[in-house]
């Protein structure tokens, strides 16, 4: 029933490796959120002494591009999860349709997101060290770039803080390690995508597919924090 | 293996738990109608109490993304420990780290008062 090439010589059962499987994907998983702990720390230190650099800066960032995100990783959760339960019943093809829906779903992902970084890159809203913001902080020329539905709750903050680059460089790492572990997923998706195109999946040996996904929901689990935290300050 | 396709709500397994269609489905619908409430709290103002609730929410989210994507409800308690072991650390991390980070801001403050030049932008 199981050929020897899917059960490993050290394990029993199919069972048991795919729950070792699982928990060394967990034990990963816990170092991954711990990784991330660092930059939530620094968010939890900066905002807490420096309140009004970060409500003065979220206005920057376009809410209704963070909440298209939220959404197709939400989304791309669902195939992912789907997909899982595919590989489990051996529905072949529902499995390779869900995968390539979840990976379409991170190109999405990461083509709203690079509009975004786009945007503050022609605004200079970037990192402290190179924090140089065009159409704000007037040197006399009012011209705003953006048409940035955001900025125009900005006009009762006209005086800027000190030390908004701090805000951006927050930014820029949490969303930049967000989007290394989103292409990261990707890279797994594409490539048990490819082994279950082969067909290499059955009831007995789907741990491949049910470990990337972990990955893939903890991902979308860190961007549910992101969110709030960058988009939706108040 | 010889067992005949069950329906799909129940649908047996030798190895793990299949998650259910339908709760997949009702998760994601849930998952999003959170997404829209926690942008829809930023359109009113409650003061300090607009980040409660935001984190409020997305802890929710977080929460049904472990248990059911990510299958802990069902899965043997171990991988759950784990996560939560990491959770536990994660707040000793930042608790720990906040005991004393507000402590020098007076200091900044003062340094910044008095070479108001080498501070400002």
């Amino acid at each position: 029933m199981v050929s020897s090439k899917d059960l490993a010589h050290h394990f029993d059962t199919p069972r048991q490796q795919f729950n070792a499987g699982k928990i060394g994907m967990w034990i990963f998983l816990v170092t991954e959120i711990l990784l991330f702990s660092g930059l939530f720390c620094a968010y939890v230190v900066y905002r807490g002494n420096h309140p009004e650099i970060f409500v003065y800066a979220h206005q920057y960032l376009d809410k209704n591009l963070g909440a298209l995100n939220t959404a197709v990783l939400i989304f791309s959760s669902l195939t992912m999860a789907w997909a899982v339960r595919a590989a489990q019943l051996e529905q072949q093809r529902a499995l390779v349709v869900l995968l390539s829906i979840t990976l379409l779903c991170g190109f999405v992902f990461l083509g709203v997101k690079s509009i975004e970084y786009q945007h503050k890159w022609h605004e200079g809203l970037l990192w402290a060290s190179r924090y140089n913001p065009q159409s704000h902080e007037g040197q006399g020329h009012e011209t705003h770039a953006g048409g940035d539905a955001a900025e125009v709750t900005a006009g009762d903050h006209d005086e800027a803080p000190k030390n908004v680059g701090l805000f951006f460089s927050i930014y820029f790492l949490m969303t930049g390690l967000h989007g290394i572990h989103v292409i990261a997923g990707m890279i797994a998706i594409g490539w048990v995508l490819n082994r279950a195109r082969k067909g290499h999946f059955h009831r007995n040996y789907f741990g491949p597919v049910d470990y990337v996904g972990l990955y893939w929901h903890l991902v979308d689990l860190i961007w549910i924090y992101l969110f709030p935290l960058l988009y939706l300050i108040h | 293996m010889a067992e005949p396709d069950a329906a799909s709500a129940h649908d047996e397994h030798e190895i793990a738990h299949v998650m259910p269609l339908p709760v997949l489905l009702g998760v994601f619908a849930t998952l999003m109608v959170l997404t829209f409430l926690t942008v829809a709290a930023t359109w009113v103002n409650l003061g300090w109490f607009n980040l409660p609730i935001a984190m409020g929410i997305a802890t929710v989210k977080a929460t049904l993304v472990a248990l059911y994507f990510m299958h802990l409800r069902y899965d043997q308690p171990i991988n759950g420990l784990a996560f939560l072991t990491a959770l536990v650390f994660v707040a000793v991390f930042i608790l720990i780290t906040l005991l004393d980070s507000f402590q020098y801001q007076p200091d900044v403050q003062l340094y910044r008062d008095q070479n108001p030049v080498s501070t400002s932008e």
